[in-house]
C-alpha cells in the first residue's frame, strides 16, 4: 500500500517536519518542567539540605560535561553550515565528532555515577551518608533529573547514528538536508537542558 | 406515603446545621440552587420555544435577524461574570471564617490523630478516644491534625466541615458545635481497604452531660470495653491493630517491617552488628523507642510510640507478642520468661 | 475512486494502514472495547451499592473496581474518543486533506496507545489496582499492596500516543488547510480538536514525569513525596492536577465541537457567533491550565492558593456558559429537524448546563468544603464527561456515520435510544448530587442506612442507562451490514467531509477543494 504523501509540496512537508520538531520540544520542556518544579519547591524549603548535597557532587566532573557538552554543540551547528555548502565529508566528520563529545558526556556521567555508590550515595540502593535527612531529596533528584538527561542523549547518539547512515548514501545536499536541521534542534535543546541542569544542581555552594 | 416508605423520611430531611458555619455554608448553596434554577429555567423556556417555534414544518419568519447582537452578547457575558463573582466573593468569605482557627485561649483544644482505619481522639488532660469525640455544646474546638499513614480527611457533614490529615504536617481546623447530638464523622480521603469503614460520633453534650462524662463516665467506658475481652491475645491482637502495628508488621504487609511470629526469646542481630535477645524489656523499648535499636536491613522507619501507648496497652501487646508462635503445633511453644 | 473500505480487505491491509480513516476504526474498536470493561465495572459497583452493607464483593474488590472503573474511563476511554476517533476520521477531510501530516506516526501511536492499555489489562487480571484513578501519595507509592507498578506504567505508555496524535493533530491544522481555508473559516470542529490538541501535548508530559516519580518512590523505597524524606505528598497532588485539570477540558472540548457541527446542520443556519466559539475554545484552553488547586482546597494548601484557583474557575466557567448560550441562540430562527443527532446535542447541551452549574457550585469556596470529596463531585463530573461528552460522542458517530460506514442507522430506534439514555443518565446521577450534599463520601465501599433510598434510585438508573448503551452497539454494528446505503450528503450539512463520497474514498478527495466562504453556510430560511 503506497504512502501517498498528504503535502503539496516538498516546501510544506519541511515546514511541517519543522512544526512537528518544535512542538515535540515543547513536550520536552513540560517534562522536565515537573522535575524542575519539584526541585525549586524543595530547594527553597531545604536551602541548607540542598547545599550539603550539592557539596557532595563532583564539580570537576560536572564542569567539564558542560564543556564537553557545549563543545559538541558547536560541532552539530558546524556540521548544519557544512552541508548548506554540500560538503558531505566535512559533515560526516562533524557528526562524528559531536556523537563522540556525546559518547564522552556520558562517560563522564557514568562514572560519575559509580563514584557516588562508592561513596554510598545512591537513595534506594545503597545511601548511607551523613547530613540532613533532606540531603537524600537533593541527591535523589540529581540522579532522576541528569539520568533523565541521560536517556535523551542516547536518544540524540542514535539519531546522529541515523544522520551519520544517512549521509554515507549521500541522502543529503545544500538543497535537501532537513534531518540535520532538525536532529541539530534536538540536540541543542538537550545542550539546553544541561545549561540550565548544570549551574542548579552543581553551583549552589559555590553561589552561597 | 411517609408511613408507608420511612426510607422517604430521609429525603426531605434536611441535614442539620450543627455547627456554627453550617447555615451559612447552607444559605450559599441555597443562593446557588436558586440561581441555577432561575438559569435552568429560562434556557430551557427558551429552547422548547424555539424547538417547538422553528421546527421545520413550521412557516414562521425566518429571517435573519437585523439588530446588533454584540449588546445582547455583551449583556450575557457580563451578566454571567458579575453572578459569579458575587457567588466568589461570598464563599471566599465564609471560607476564610472557616479558616480562620481560634487562638488557643478562645476554644479546646483536641489532637486528632489518623490512621488506618480509625480516629484517635486525645484532648489535652490526656483524655483518649477512639471513633468519638465528646465535645461542649457551644464551645468552639480547635483541633490539631495528623495522620500517621496515608492522607485522610476529618468530614463531619453535620458541621459542613472538612480538613485532610497530611502524614508529616499538623493542620489545623475548627468548629464550634451549636447543636446537642451526635454526628457522623466519615473519613472523606481514600485511605484504603477499609476506608468506608473509619466512622466516627462527635458527641455534643450540654453542659451537664458533659460534665458527667468529664467526671468518670469515660473512664468507666473504656474499662468495660476492655473487660468485655477475656481473651488476651485477642485483645492484645485488637490493640496490634488498634495502633496500626499490623500494617507494617503482618506477614502480607507491603512495607516491609520484620516479622513478629516467634520473636519473643529469638537473638535478634541489629544494624550496629551486635546481637540481643528479644526479651520483654527489648519489646517493650522497641514500641517506645524503636529509633534507639534497629535490626540489621530494615530501614529506620518506625514510629516512636512514646506517650502514644499507655504503660498497660504496652504490656498487653507484648503479652500478645510472646503469644505468636510459627505455624506448624510440632514447633515449641514460644519461650516463657 | 474506492471507498477506504475496499480498499484491501486483509488483516495487514488493516494493521499496517497509514489511512486515518482505518487508523480511526482501529481505534473505535480498542476504545469501544475499553469502554465495556470500565462499563462493567460500574455495573458491579452500582450493584454493590444497592445495599449499604458490602455484601457482594470485599472491600478490597470494589476499591480495585473503582480504580478500574477510573483508570479505563479516563484514560482508555474518554479521552482518545473524540479525537482519535472522529478526529482521525473527520479532521482532514473537514479541512480538505489527503491525510494527516505525519500518517506513519498516526499509526504508531495506535500501536503506542495499545501496548499501554496491555498493561494496564496485565494490572487488571492479575489482581487490579486500589490507589483510586488519582493514585495520591503516600497509599499508591508506600502503602499501596496492588500492581500500582504495572498500571502506572500502562498509563505512562499510553500518554506518548496522546501526545503523538497532538503533535499530529497540531500541524495538520496548521499546515494541510485547503486553499481558501483560512483560521476563520474553520469549522468549530477543527477549532475544538486543535484546543485539544495544545492541551494533550503540554500537559500529557507533566502527568508522564509524576508517574515516573511515583513509581521511582514505590520502586526504590525513597521519593520526593515521602514525609519521612523532608518530602509532601501535596507536592504529588499539584503536579498530577496540573495535568488531570487540562485533560478534563481534554475530555469535553472535542464534545464542545461536535456540538456545534449538530446543531448547525440541525437548525440549518450558520452558528450564532462564531468568533466567539472560536476564542472561547481556545479561552477554555488557555485558562484551564490554571485552575488546577481547585481539586485541593481542603488538602492543607494555603489560603491564598485557594483564593487564586476559586476565582480562576469561576472565570474558565465564563466561555463555557456563552457557548451554551450561543447553541441556544442558533435555534433561534433555524428550520428544525429532530434527528437523532440533534436530540444528542440537545441532551448535551441540557447536561453540561447542570454539570457546568454544580461545577460553580464546587468552585465556591466554602461550599467545597462540605462538598469535596463526595457523591456531589461524582454527580458533577458524571454530568460533564458522560452527560456531556458521551452524548456528543454519540451524537457525532450517528451524524458521521453515513460517512464512515456508508450506511444509515435505523432512526426511530435511534432516537429511542437517545431518550433512554437520557432518562437513565438523570435517573442514576441525579440523586447523587442530594447524597453528596447529605454527606455521603467517594469511594465508599459501604454506607449508613440513610442513603440507602438514593442508591436505589441510581442503581436503577444505572441500569436503563446499561440498556440504552447497549442499543447503539447492536444497532451500528448491525446497519453496517445491513443499513440502507447513504449518499454522499443525506443531511444536506455544509463542511468539506460532505463533498465527497460515502463511505470516503481512500484518498478523500479527486481534487483539492477550494473554499470561499465561512463554515455553515446554509442557504437563508
Amino acid at each position: 500500500m503506497a504512502a501517498t504523501t498528504p503535502f503539496r509540496s516538498a516546501t510544506q512537508r519541511e515546514s511541517a517536519n519543522q512544526l512537528g520538531l518544535w512542538t515535540l520540544i515543547a513536550t520536552e520542556v513540560l517534562f522536565f518542567g515537573g522535575l524542575f518544579t519539584a526541585y525549586v519547591v524543595y530547594r527553597f524549603t531545604y536551602p541548607a539540605a540542598f547545599a550539603a548535597g550539592s557539596h557532595r557532587l563532583e564539580f570537576w566532573y560536572g564542569t567539564i560535561n558542560t564543556a564537553v557538552l557545549l563543545t559538541s554543540s558547536l560541532c552539530m551547528a558546524v556540521g548544519d553550515v557544512m552541508i548548506k555548502h554540500d560538503r558531505r565529508r566535512a559533515l560526516q566528520l562533524c557528526l562524528l565528532a559531536t556523537a563522540l563529545l556525546g559518547l564522552l558526556f556520558l562517560g563522564i556521567k557514568f562514572s560519575e555515577y559509580y563514584h557516588m555508590y562508592r561513596e554510598q550515595l545512591v537513595p534506594g540502593i545503597n545511601y548511607r551518608a551523613e547530613g540532613p535527612p533532606q540531603m537524600q531529596l537533593f541527591i535523589l533528584l540529581y540522579f532522576i533529573m541528569t539520568g533523565l538527561h541521560a536517556l535523551h542523549m542516547l536518544i540524540g547518539l542514535g539519531a546522529l547514528t541515523w544522520l551519520g547512515w544517512l549521509n554515507h548514501r549521500g541522502r543529503f545536499s545544500s538543497t535537501g538536508h532537513q534531518p540535520v536541521v532538525m536532529v541539530g534542534l534536538y540536540w541543542h535543546f538537550i545542550d539546553c537542558v544541561w545549561v540550565f541542569l548544570y549551574p542548579l544542581l552543581y553551583l549552589i555552594p559555590h553561589l552561597t | 406515603m411517609m408511613r408507608l416508605f420511612p426510607q422517604f423520611a430521609t429525603l426531605t430531611e434536611r441535614l442539620p446545621e450543627a455547627s456554627s458555619f453550617a447555615p451559612r455554608v447552607d444559605g450559599i448553596f441555597t443562593g446557588l440552587l436558586i440561581a441555577s434554577a432561575v438559569v435552568i429555567v429560562i434556557l430551557t423556556a427558551l429552547t422548547l420555544t424555539f424547538l417547538i417555534r422553528y421546527r421545520r414544518e413550521a412557516k414562521v419568519n425566518r429571517s435573519a435577524v437585523r439588530i446588533a447582537t454584540w449588546k445582547l452578547e455583551t449583556a450575557w457575558t457580563a451578566g454571567t461574570t458579575l453572578v459569579f463573582l458575587v457567588f466568589f466573593f461570598w464563599g471566599a468569605s465564609v471560607y476564610l471564617d472557616i479558616k480562620r482557627v481560634p487562638a488557643a485561649g478562645d476554644a479546646d483544644e483536641i489532637n486528632v490523630v489518623g490512621r488506618q482505619w480509625m480516629w484517635d481522639i486525645r484532648h489535652p488532660d490526656g483524655r483518649r478516644e477512639f471513633n468519638t469525640m465528646h465535645v461542649l455544646v457551644n464551645r468552639p474546638v480547635r483541633l490539631l491534625l495528623s495522620a500517621e499513614d496515608v492522607i485522610h480527611s476529618f468530614f463531619v457533614p453535620a458541621f459542613r466541615l472538612k480538613q485532610d490529615l497530611v502524614p508529616g504536617k499538623t493542620v489545623d481546623a475548627w468548629f464550634k458545635p451549636t447543636r446537642t447530638g451526635v454526628y457522623t464523622l466519615f473519613c472523606a480521603q481514600y485511605c484504603g481497604t477499609e476506608h468506608s469503614a473509619m466512622l466516627g460520633r462527635i458527641i455534643v453534650q450540654s453542659p451537664a452531660d458533659y460534665a458527667a462524662w468529664l467526671a468518670g463516665d469515660w473512664k468507666a467506658a473504656a474499662a468495660a470495653a476492655r473487660n468485655t475481652d477475656h481473651d488476651l491475645r485477642s485483645s492484645g491482637r485488637r490493640l496490634f491493630q488498634q495502633f496500626g502495628c499490623s500494617v507494617c508488621h503482618d506477614p502480607d504487609a507491603f512495607v516491609h517491617a520484620p516479622s513478629l511470629v516467634g520473636i519473643y526469646g529469638q537473638r535478634v542481630r541489629l544494624s550496629d552488628g551486635t546481637f540481643v535477645r528479644a526479651d520483654d524489656q527489648y519489646l517493650h523499648d522497641s514500641i517506645l523507642h524503636a529509633s534507639r535499636q534497629v535490626v540489621a536491613g530494615y530501614v529506620p522507619m518506625m514510629p516512636s510510640y512514646d506517650g502514644v501507648i499507655p504503660e498497660p496497652d504496652v504490656l498487653e501487646l507484648i503479652s500478645y507478642l510472646k503469644s505468636i508462635t510459627p505455624a506448624p503445633p510440632a514447633a515449641p511453644p514460644a519461650a516463657s520468661p | 475512486m474506492t471507498s477506504y473500505l475496499a480498499a484491501g480487505s486483509s488483516v495487514r491491509s488493516w494493521l499496517c494502514t497509514l489511512d486515518h480513516k482505518r487508523i480511526a476504526v482501529l481505534y473505535l474498536f480498542t476504545v469501544t472495547f475499553f469502554f465495556l470493561i470500565g462499563a462493567t465495572a460500574a455495573v458491579l459497583m452500582r450493584w454493590e451499592l444497592l445495599t449499604p452493607a458490602g455484601n457482594l464483593v470485599t472491600s478490597d474488590t470494589y476499591n480495585r473496581l473503582f480504580t478500574l472503573h477510573g483508570v479505563i474511563m479516563v484514560w482508555f476511554f474518554l479521552i482518545p474518543v473524540v479525537p482519535t476517533v472522529l478526529g482521525n476520521f473527520i479532521l482532514p477531510l473537514a479541512i480538505g486533506a489527503r491525510d494527516v501530516a505525519f500518517p506513519r506516526l498516526n499509526l504508531a501511536s495506535w500501536y503506542i496507545f495499545v501496548s499501554g492499555g496491555l498493561l494496564a489489562l496485565y494490572a487488571i487480571v492479575f489482581g487490579g489496582v486500589d490507589t483510586g484513578w488519582t493514585f495520591y501519595t503516600p497509599y499508591s507509592s508506600t502503602y499501596s499492596n496492588s500492581h500500582v507498578m504495572v498500571m502506572a506504567a500502562g498509563i505512562f505508555v499510553a500518554g506518548f500516543a496522546s501526545i503523538a496524535t497532538g503533535i499530529n493533530f497540531i500541524v495538520t491544522v496548521h499546515k494541510l488547510r485547503a486553499p481558501g481555508l483560512t483560521w476563520f473559516r474553520l469549522p468549530l470542529f477543527v477549532w475544538s480538536i486543535y484546543a485539544t490538541s495544545i492541551i494533550m501535548v503540554l500537559a500529557t508530559p507533566v502527568l508522564a514525569i509524576t508517574l515516573v516519580l511515583m513509581m521511582l518512590e514505590r520502586g526504590f523505597g525513597v521519593g520526593i513525596f515521602d514525609p519521612h524524606l523532608g518530602g509532601d505528598p501535596l507536592l504529588f497532588q499539584h503536579l498530577f492536577w496540573f495535568y488531570s485539570h487540562p485533560a478534563v477540558y481534554i475530555m469535553i472540548l472535542p464534545g464542545m465541537g461536535v456540538v456545534s457541527e449538530l446543531v448547525t446542520c440541525f437548525a440549518r443556519k450558520r452558528i450564532f457567533g462564531y468568533k466567539v466559539m472560536a476564542v472561547s475554545i481556545l479561552s477554555i484552553a488557555g485558562l484551564g491550565f490554571l485552575v488546577w488547586g481547585h481539586h485541593m482546597f481542603v488538602s492543607s494548601q494555603s489560603v491564598y492558593a485557594g483564593l487564586v484557583f476559586s476565582l480562576l474557575s469561576f472565570m474558565v466557567s465564563v466561555p463555557s456558559a456563552i457557548k451554551v448560550f450561543n447553541w441556544i441562540a442558533t435555534l433561534h430562527r433555524g428550520s428544525i429537524t429532530f434527528a437523532t443527532p440533534l436530540l444528542y446535542a440537545l441532551g448535551f447541551i441540557a447536561l453540561f448546563t447542570i454539570g457546568g452549574l454544580t461545577g460553580v457550585c464546587l468552585a465556591t469556596l466554602a461550599v467545597d468544603v462540605h462538598l469535596h470529596d463526595t457523591y456531589f463531585v461524582v454527580a458533577h463530573f458524571h454530568y460533564i464527561m458522560v452527560g456531556g461528552m458521551v452524548m456528543a460522542y454519540l451524537g457525532g458517530m450517528h451524524y458521521w456515520w453515513p460517512k464512515i460506514s456508508g450506511r444509515l442507522y435505523p432512526e426511530r430506534l435511534a432516537r429511542a435510544a437517545a431518550v433512554i439514555i437520557f432518562l437513565g443518565f438523570n435517573l442514576t446521577f441525579f440523586p447523587q448530587f442530594i447524597l453528596g450534599y447529605l454527606g455521603m463520601p467517594r469511594r465508599f465501599h459501604t454506607y449508613p442506612q440513610e442513603f440507602h433510598t438514593l442508591n436505589v434510585i441510581s442503581t436503577c438508573g444505572a441500569a436503563v442507562l446499561g440498556v440504552g448503551y447497549l442499543l447503539p452497539l447492536v444497532y451500528l454494528t448491525w446497519s453496517f451490514f445491513r443499513g440502507p446505503r447513504a449518499g454522499p450528503n443525506p443531511w444536506n450539512a455544509t463542511g468539506l467531509e460532505w463533498q465527497t463520497d460515502s463511505p470516503a474514498p481512500e484518498h478523500n478527495f479527486r481534487e483539492t477543494p477550494v473554499v470561499t466562504g465561512p463554515p455553515y453556510d446554509y442557504p437563508p430560511l
